[in-house]
């Protein structure tokens, strides 16, 4: 048979086709095994309660943002489109618009409210990311996996509480002092609030709630009904950041 | 007929481009030729694998832990010995390991050009004698329900060694 | 190969265009080289506006690429015979505009090395996934398509059976390429400017604009370097479909801007507020949103009046108009818009850098390549057919 140069760049391109076809097969059919194995446990769903009243003692009082800063190195960029933010305060009137009535006589709209990645039970961003480089555990938290993003910034579009940040540069000039027991992460690579995942693994709780002098932030397992934020959330009123969108955060704040 | 000396010229000119890596390695290679010079540990007796599998497959393993503590959350590690590790480059592998003098030097020797490990990746900022995780921590109120949750994912069964282990996430 | 060596003979006037754009492609690797070693942080993105002219670029090519079904559709499904000249054309022009928007995504990636993550993890829920699929499904389907029946042109045969049930399912795909597009933005929680169900529509009626227009500048292009002529029946044809799609698409507008402006819902007007008003004392877009709204106008004036839009030239001057009108709603407004104000109300300055523009000039220069390119080959082969049959007639 004859096969001309035509006839041969064809059949090598369906091969490379048909390569990559069942290349995708098998990444698709091996899916899911990773799953099996594991058996089940007491639910957990770690969730936090932000006392704000405590949060307000000490006026400018920013312990919690330094020790999260410290413990995951995250980098200080002085241009504030490349701030990189794991726990940060913006105004309550910004956090929360047209929640207060404006005849107050002491308007709490300019005062700080702590923010984080808020660790929806739905999580937009888990939905709109192409590689599953940013996932829900099975505890909650919503990880981010800095092997595996492609830097595609979907999640942070996706996000609803700008709670992502991008490494827009590489970030270890960036950063004062490197904690070598917790990863710099690279340029190009999406970061948020991980609860201090690397923290709980060893049974300690994360790095804003050990520094907060006022105990103003509560951590615990939400599915505890006997845990601390449970017991808190039990008799207090407490809102949450956009609920009505449906994400179910876990972060409540005590207002 | 006219055409040939361009032919061979362009002939020439490819091998010559399609060799390059082993020209221009030429000046480079002739220094660290022989036996790479590794600075060994000095501390521990033995690695968490034989060294010769951590010769050849030390990746895969580092791959491997890689899955097992982002995406797992599994950070324990049986050696096939029975000593416990903790699976973290920085704190198991860096324990006993100096990268300049041991995996710098290794990649070098064997002309794997630097893996982006250490775009992240720290050193240990003072040297920890004991790398192995023995024994559990204390556990108080939170941190019970924490110990909780690593403890289930923390099954046994994937620790055991093989080249060949492993299914994706 | 593939009738490539066709592209590689040309004239003085041919080769200076060439290597112009060569040289525009050259400026953009290089600034896309500094990109990759520096970090995204040299372009004007930020952690509010986290995407930019790219991913607007990339918006507005899909919908060039998804247009040539405006060509396709009426030739194969209506067998509208004028078109048979130039559904080529806009097959050319889909799979140009399809590797430019998959060049828009790739400079956007922080981690291109990784783009095979898209591959290998493969995520259904992400619209990002069916959108690879669909622009690659699409530059495949137009690859083929063209390719086989170029190949039939020249070899003066009819084409082959089995390409007709293929290109009747690029009529599909193209409008699902745009479909997935617009998803990829309108399915966001607490992004209310994207929030709308009209989004896909919108960007399918400013496609069926913006690339016909495109579609006519190149036909009257070719006719005045080339001597190709498209037809005159083709060309007004075209801009009657033109007219009914930009019609379309300012009535969506309109539709999205009543929604919006009548319930008055802050977090919905803010974004309109923002381009065409401004916001905390930004005002950077409101010019150019405005000149978007005049040019829509001024092309609609142009193209509702038959007799204006017969005039070759006020043709002409009309598809300029559409083109750019639609490039700033689409390849700057929309997805600028959609992060300003951002989640938490800061209003954020967006101005792309200089690496920015020449990254983005060198793939419109490498998308204006492959075009002449293209129309070369094809060109080439329609010239070669006539002369052969100039030959047998004689």
């Amino acid at each position: 048979m004859k096969i001309t140069r035509k006839d041969f760049l064809r059949l090598s391109g369906l091969s490379f086709l048909a390569a990559g076809a069942a290349g995708a097969a098998r990444a698709i059919a091996g899916r899911g095994s990773s799953a099996e194995g594991r058996q089940a446990a007491a639910p957990v769903r770690w969730g936090m309660v932000v006392n704000l009243e405590k949060c307000r003692k000490e006026e400018g009082c920013d312990a919690c943002i330094g020790a999260c800063n410290t413990a995951h190195n995250i980098p200080h960029f002085s241009d504030p489109r490349h701030e990189v933010k794991w726990i940060w305060t913006e105004p309550f009137g910004t956090v929360f618009p047209f929640s207060q009535s404006g005849y107050a006589e002491r308007s709490d709209v300019h005062l700080p409210v702590p923010l984080m990645c808020n660790h929806c039970a739905d999580p937009p961003c888990v939905h709109v990311c192409p590689t599953q480089a940013t996932w829900k555990r099975d505890d909650g938290i919503v990880m981010m996996d800095w092997h595996r993003c492609i830097g595609c910034r979907y999640c942070m579009a996706a996000c609803p509480y700008g709670s992502r940040s991008f490494n827009w540069l590489d970030p270890r000039p960036a950063i004062a002092s490197i904690n070598p027991d917790f990863p710099t992460r690279s340029k190009g690579v999406v970061e948020k609030c991980n609860f201090c995942e690397e923290r709980l693994a060893t049974g300690i709780s994360p790095a804003c709630v050990e520094a907060c002098p006022e105990k103003a932030l509560v951590f615990g397992n939400l599915a505890d009904p006997d845990s601390e934020p449970r017991q808190l959330l039990r008799t207090r009123f407490a809102i949450q950041r956009e609920p009505e969108l449906g994400t179910g955060p876990s972060v409540y704040y005590l207002v | 007929m006219r055409d040939r000396i361009w032919i061979f010229a362009g002939l020439a000119l490819f091998v010559g481009v399609a060799t390059l890596p082993f020209w221009s390695a030429h000046g480079r290679t002739a220094g660290i030729a022989g036996v790479p010079n590794l600075q060994l540990p000095v501390r521990a007796r033995e690695c968490v694998a034989p060294v010769e599998y951590m010769r050849q497959s030390h990746m895969q393993l580092l791959l491997r832990w890689r899955r097992d503590v982002v995406r797992l959350d599994e950070r324990r590690y049986v050696a096939p010995g029975g000593t416990v590790y903790q699976r973290s480059l920085t704190g198991t592998c860096l324990g006993c390991h100096n990268k300049e003098q041991f995996c710098d030097r290794c990649h070098a020797y064997a002309g794997v050009s630097g893996p982006y490990c250490w775009n992240c990746h720290n050193q240990p900022a003072t040297r920890v004698a004991g790398a192995s995780w023995q024994a559990e921590p204390e556990l108080s109120a939170v941190q019970q329900a924490a110990g909780s949750a690593a403890r289930f994912l923390n099954q046994p069964g994937n620790e055991q060694l093989s080249p060949f282990h492993g299914s994706r996430p | 190969m593939f009738m490539f060596e066709r592209a590689i003979t040309g004239g003085r006037r041919y080769w200076t265009w060439v290597f112009c754009l060569l040289g525009v492609i050259a400026v953009g690797f290089f600034s896309y080289m500094h990109q990759l070693n520096v970090g995204l942080g040299v372009t004007g993105m930020g952690r509010d506006v986290s995407w930019g002219l790219y991913i607007a670029q990339f918006t507005f090519f899909v919908g060039v690429a998804a247009s040539a079904v405006m060509v396709v559709l009426p030739y194969y499904l209506h067998d509208y015979k004028q078109f048979g000249r130039i559904t080529i054309l806009g097959e050319f022009l889909a799979i140009a505009a399809v590797i430019m928007c998959i060049l828009f995504i790739f400079v956007d990636l922080g981690q291109p090395a990784r783009v095979f993550n898209i591959v290998l993890y493969p995520t259904p829920w992400s619209l990002m996934f069916w959108d690879m699929i669909s622009l690659g499904g699409y530059l495949l389907l137009n690859i083929v398509i063209s390719l086989v029946m170029l190949t039939a042109e020249r070899e003066e045969i009819p084409a082959p059976g089995w390409i007709r049930p293929v290109i009747l399912l690029s009529i599909p795909w193209a409008v699902s390429i745009h479909t997935v597009t617009a998803f990829l933005y309108s399915g966001l929680p607490g992004r209310s400017f994207w929030l709308t169900a009209i989004l896909a529509p919108r960007f399918l009626a400013s496609a069926f604009a913006s690339g016909p227009a495109l579609l006519i500048l190149f036909c009257l292009a070719l006719r005045r370097l080339a001597g190709f002529d498209a037809g005159e029946q083709a060309i007004r044809k075209l801009a009657v479909i033109m007219t009914y799609a930009m019609t379309i698409n300012v009535f969506f507008i309109l539709v999205e801007a009543f929604t919006v402006l009548y319930s008055r819902i802050p977090a919905d007007t803010e974004h309109l507020e923002y381009l065409f008003l401004g916001l905390d004392g930004n005002y950077h877009l409101v010019p150019w949103m405005w000149l978007s709204i005049l040019f829509a106008l001024g092309a609609l004036t142009l193209l509702l009046v038959p007799a204006w839009r017969t005039s070759p030239v006020l043709l002409l001057v009309a598809c300029v108009l559409v083109f750019f009108s639609l490039w700033l709603d689409k390849g700057l407004g929309m997805i600028v818009g959609g992060f300003v104000p951002s989640p938490l109300g800061s209003v954020v300055r967006y101005t792309p850098t200089l690496p920015e523009w020449s990254i983005v000039a060198g793939i419109w220069a490498l998308g204006a390549l492959l075009i002449t390119m293209f129309y070369k080959i094809m060109l080439s082969v329609r010239r070669e057919v006539g002369e052969e049959a100039l030959a047998v007639s004689h």
